[in-house]
This record gives C-alpha cells, sequence and structure tokens, in this order.
C-alpha cells in the first residue's frame, strides 16, 4: 500500500476480565507491544492485530463471546473486521 | 412424557446481524422513499447502495441491551461503593478538582448534544445499517450524559463550581467555545453531522480527550471519574468505528463526494482541534498527578494514529487538513496560552486558576525545551511576584473573542510566537474577527451561519447578561448584574489557594486521617 507500515491498535481497561484476553493476544500477535498506563494497556502492533476467540477460551477456562469484549473495550485504530471466531484490526485491505 | 429437544445451530454473527438490521428495514408503498427521508440529500452527498454500508462489529440490538446494561451494573456498583467511601477524600490534590468541572461543565452537556444529533440523523438516513448504528450511539451518548452527571453529583456535594452546570454551559463565555461546537455539527445536514461528530471527532481526537482525563483521573485517585470514563470510552471503540465506516461507505459511493468531505474533513479537524485547547491545558496545567504532556499525547494519538488514517484515505484521494501545520506550530504554545488566559480571566470562570510551582515549571521546561523557559516561564514568576507582593494581576475587560471558534484571540502568527494573529474580514457592512486564517475560511464558506454566534463579550457589552437588572437604574452595577445572570458566585471563581474548595478539602482529609478530640 504505501512504504510506511501503518500501526493499529487497541485499549483494553485492565483489570480481572482482560487478563486472558491480553494473555491470548500476546500468544497470537508476536509482533505486538503492550504498554500499561494507569488503568489500562494499550496494545500496538504494525499492520494488523488480531483476537481469537478459541485462544481467548483456552485463556480465560470457559466459553467465550468475543462481543463481551465491548465491556472492556477503550479506544482502537484501524479498520475492524469481526465475526464469530476473530476479531481483526489492519490497515491493510 | 420427554420432550424431544432437536438443537438447532445457533446463527452465526454475520447472519445475525443481516437479519437484526436490514431485516427491519421495509419499502414505504404509500409515501416516497424521498418524502420519507427528505434531508439526507440536500448536501449534495450521492449515495447509490445503502447496502453497502457494514457495520464492522455487526452488534444487533439484543446484544447492545445485553452489554450495556453489564456495563451500566459496573459502573453503579463502582459509583456506589466511591460515594460510601468518602471517594472524594483519595484525590491527589484538591486541585484536580478543578478538572471534574472542567468535565462537567463543558464536556458532560456535548454528550447530551450529541444525543440529539444522533437520534435526528438516525431518523433520517435512509439506509437500515447506518439508522441501527445511530440509534445505538445516540442511545449511549444519553447513557454517557446521564452517568457523568450521577458521577459527578458525589462532588457536587461538597465543591463549588458544579451545581448550575447546565445554565453555566448555556451562558458563560468560555463555555461557548465547546457549546458552539456542537451547535455548528448539529445545524448542518445529517452528513456533515456525523463526517464531524462521527469521524474528525470520534476517529481523529477523541483519544486526545480520553487520555487525559480518564488516564488522568485513574492517576489522581479519582475513581469515580476513571469508572465513568472507562465505561463512557467502550463505546467510544464502537463510535470510532462508525466514524470510519462512514466515511468510507461515503467516498466509496461516488467520487463526487470528495471534495464536499474534504472541506468537512478540514472544517472539523481545526474546529476540533481549536476545542482541545481546554483539553491541552488541562493536561499540562490542571492535573497534579501528570500522565503524558499534550506535546506527547498529539505525537501519539495524532502523528502516528491519524498519520496511519490519512495514509489509508489518500487511496479515495483525501489529503491531511491544511491546518495541521499551524496545528504543529502551535503545538509547544497552545496549553501555556490558555492556562495564561485563564489565570488573567480567572474572575470570569467556574473553576479555580493557580500559577505552576516550581517543580511544574521545571516539568514543563523539560517537556516544551523549545518554548517554555523563553516565552512562558517568565509570565508565570512575574505574576508570582505580584501574588506574594499582594497585587495579584487579573485581567478586567473582557476578550476579543473569535467569531468561529469563540475563543479569546489569543492566538500568535504561527511561527512568530511573539506577534499575535489578527484576522478580519467584512461581511455585510459588518467587520468580523477571528483567531486565525482557518476560522475565517469556515466563516467565508457559510458567514449567515456565524454571523448568528452569541460571543459573551459582545452580549455583555449589549446588555444582554444583565437578566432582569435595569441598566437604567440609579447606582446600577453592570457586573454584578452580570455575575447575578450568569449565576457566577465569588467562591467558584479566583485563586485555587483563596478557594473555600482548597480549604474544606484539608481540613476533611485531615479529619479522615487522624480523630479529633
Amino acid at each position: 500500500m504505501t512504504e510506511t507500515k501503518s500501526t493499529v491498535f487497541l485499549c483494553l481497561q485492565a483489570n480481572d476480565d482482560t487478563r486472558g484476553v491480553i494473555d491470548a493476544i500476546e500468544r497470537d500477535n508476536e509482533h505486538a507491544s503492550f504498554d500499561y498506563q494507569p488503568g489500562m494497556v494499550r496494545i500496538t502492533a504494525p499492520g494488523t492485530l488480531t483476537v481469537n476467540r478459541e485462544t481467548v477460551e483456552e485463556e480465560v477456562g470457559r466459553e467465550f463471546d468475543l462481543q463481551e469484549l465491548h465491556i472492556n473495550m477503550i479506544s482502537l485504530s484501524g479498520h475492524v473486521d469481526e465475526d464469530d471466531d476473530a476479531l481483526v484490526l489492519s490497515w491493510d485491505r | 412424557m420427554d420432550i424431544a429437544v432437536t438443537k438447532k445451530k445457533k446463527l452465526g454473527l454475520k447472519e445475525r446481524y443481516a437479519l437484526m438490521t436490514r431485516g427491519l428495514g421495509w419499502e414505504p408503498t404509500y409515501q416516497s422513499v424521498d418524502d420519507v427521508f427528505p434531508m439526507d440529500t440536500f448536501e449534495g452527498i450521492k449515495i447509490h447502495d445503502w447496502d453497502a454500508w457494514e457495520d464492522p462489529f455487526r452488534l444487533t440490538m439484543d446484544a447492545y441491551w445485553k452489554y450495556q446494561a453489564e456495563k451500566e451494573r459496573k459502573l453503579y456498583a463502582i459509583l456506589d461503593a466511591f460515594a460510601q467511601g468518602n471517594g472524594h477524600l483519595t484525590l491527589s490534590d484538591a486541585r484536580y478538582i478543578n478538572t471534574v468541572k472542567l468535565f462537567i461543565n463543558g464536556l458532560a452537556p456535548l454528550e447530551y448534544m450529541s444525543h440529539r444529533g444522533f437520534a435526528h440523523i438516525g431518523r433520517q438516513f435512509r439506509g437500515v445499517g447506518p439508522r441501527v448504528a445511530c440509534m445505538m450511539q445516540s442511545l449511549d451518548e444519553m447513557r454517557h450524559a446521564q452517568t457523568q452527571v450521577h458521577a459527578i453529583s458525589n462532588y457536587n456535594r461538597y465543591y463549588d463550581g458544579m451545581a448550575n452546570f447546565r445554565h453555566h454551559h448555556t451562558h458563560l463565555p468560555y463555555l461557548q467555545v465547546p457549546r458552539s461546537f456542537f451547535e455548528d455539527a448539529a445545524t448542518g445536514g445529517p452528513f456533515e453531522f456525523i463526517v464531524a461528530i462521527g469521524f474528525a471527532f470520534e476517529y481523529v481526537l477523541t483519544n486526545l480527550v480520553f487520555v487525559p482525563f480518564i488516564s488522568g483521573a485513574a492517576y489522581n485517585g479519582d475513581m469515580g471519574a476513571m469508572t465513568f470514563g472507562f465505561s463512557a470510552q467502550s463505546d467510544e471503540a464502537r463510535h470510532m468505528t462508525l466514524g470510519l465506516e462512514v466515511i468510507k461507505f461515503v467516498l466509496e459511493q461516488d467520487p463526487d463526494n470528495l471534495p464536499i468531505v474534504q472541506k468537512w474533513l478540514n472544517k472539523w479537524t481545526w474546529r476540533g482541534v481549536r476545542v482541545l485547547t481546554l483539553v491541552a491545558m488541562m493536561q499540562d496545567y490542571m492535573l497534579p498527578k501528570r500522565v503524558m504532556s499534550w506535546a506527547e499525547a498529539w505525537e501519539i494519538y495524532f502523528e502516528e494514529n491519524c498519520g496511519a488514517l490519512f495514509r489509508d484515505l489518500a487511496r479515495y484521494g483525501i489529503e491531511v487538513p491544511p491546518c495541521v501545520e499551524q496545528v504543529r506550530k502551535e503545538r509547544d504554545h497552545l496549553s501555556h496560552m490558555a492556562w495564561c488566559q485563564f489565570y488573567q480571566a480567572r474572575g470570569t470562570s467556574n473553576f479555580h486558576a493557580w500559577l505552576p510551582s516550581k517543580e511544574d515549571m521545571d516539568w514543563l521546561s523539560a517537556k516544551y525545551p523549545d518554548t517554555f523557559d523563553q516565552y512562558y516561564r517568565p509570565r508565570f514568576e512575574y505574576w508570582a511576584k505580584l501574588e506574594e507582593e499582594g497585587t495579584p494581576f487579573e485581567a478586567q475587560t473582557p476578550p476579543q473573542q473569535c467569531q468561529v471558534c469563540q475563543i479569546p484571540t489569543i492566538f500568535p502568527v504561527p511561527g512568530e510566537p511573539l506577534t499575535r494573529a489578527e484576522h478580519t474580514c467584512e461581511h455585510d457592512g459588518e467587520r468580523f474577527h477571528f483567531c486565525s486564517e482557518w476560522c475565517q475560511v469556515i466563516f467565508e464558506d457559510e458567514p449567515e451561519k456565524y454571523v448568528q454566534a452569541n460571543l459573551g463579550a459582545h452580549e455583555l457589552y449589549k446588555g444582554n447578561l444583565f437578566g432582569d437588572a435595569d441598566p437604567t437604574a440609579e447606582g446600577f452595577d453592570p457586573m454584578a448584574a452580570a455575575m447575578a445572570f450568569l449565576k457566577l458566585t465569588p467562591a467558584e471563581s479566583g485563586l485555587h489557594k483563596d478557594s473555600e474548595d482548597a480549604r474544606n478539602f484539608d481540613l476533611w482529609r485531615g479529619l479522615a486521617t487522624r480523630n479529633d478530640a
């Protein structure tokens, strides 16, 4: 698209609900970095960032509906594509 | 007898979304579509296929209620705990309370205006997808207004400057900056409104509001504000996505839409950044424990994040608004100029002002090495000397305000920090003043709209701020009449160190940590 690889980000509240989600994101996105700020975590990644339902379920040990993320989501950037199995943020399209 | 259960496979998210949004619309039969939706064409935006609209979160109303209810339960549990545990005494410092005042007076009423705006355009778009998304956002904004008022009412019980937030939002001159921003948007057509608020404000700028206020609240021990902030912000991710989706949708529908959208983007990026002057000042001067400087927030959330956005939109021919050059030049001046202005005009605002301490100034020097020591530290040191000598400086006359953004015309010529920018033009035999080239461009595009601006200083001089008082009566005191009309009491304004709030906070916190005989 362009020479500069644009960054996407996802900010989540840092709380008990999101701990497993953050761990799952870390497992599935080796290229992502995690910046802990007061009360929240800002996850940035060049290009794309993916939240997989299956990985989250493994981490939290129960069934997980990706739309539960709405409760603890603070901010994001990039185009969103969500279905039952994954939430993808991306500038590549 | 057992009933045989036939376990049906649940519908997937995409199918559910299609059925529960598109499936809710219908073709009118006894009225024409144009008569039912009369407002979505006059701005010149051409839409050929409303079904091309896609909500990437695919949120349906039933899921919406479920998750919103969960957010409310969490929020009110924490608000109750905060109030029951005297949460206001856990703050870092009494000065912090002034950011809460700025929030309830300046921002919470915008949530309500946004609620009304989205309810209006949710009715006006003929596409079902955007109608549902706008309806959800409208409900969100109402929720934000309510929860912010509820949360901050816990401060209003103890501190000044919040009780008259509705009246002050409508009349107090400095609050006309955010108010006129939203009224400008709400009096545009539905597409301009959603580009202005959904895209320029929510997508481009909202992070610059969120980071300072909410992370600042978390950092300064304000659990109440932190919680309503996070609760509101959990809706923002959806709003931002709606904003981005709108812009893509409109640009993909017809190439003729590009110049209209670009014009709105230029206008609303500038309008938004001007409103953020208040946030920049709050971030650099009003948080006792600071999270990051305005300049740092600008780098992360505008340069980095919006850089990515504009690179992406370049495929449609969208360019970075030309005003951004000036915003970059003002970056290291904005908060300092604003706080200087509020310090001097502290008799007319409903929160308290103070001079930065030596430690504060050292932080500001470190964050703004090219500007602070050279242009602003000497002013603060001079004012501190006057305070010490018992002759503090205070402005005695209302400042000249910009006809468009309504901020006093305090801004310098870009690149020349010691020369005040002056922009004027004549319209219909009258002269109008602007803070900048960009506000003048906005005025000249729709002068009939902006000549109606309700500028606080002008209204005072025109005699419109005296309420029922009779200006011809003997001994009439215009400032006293204006203060009575504005419902501004001496306790609400002035210097923080002289305030009841500062005294009471220290007293109550003292009582909370020791047992008096």
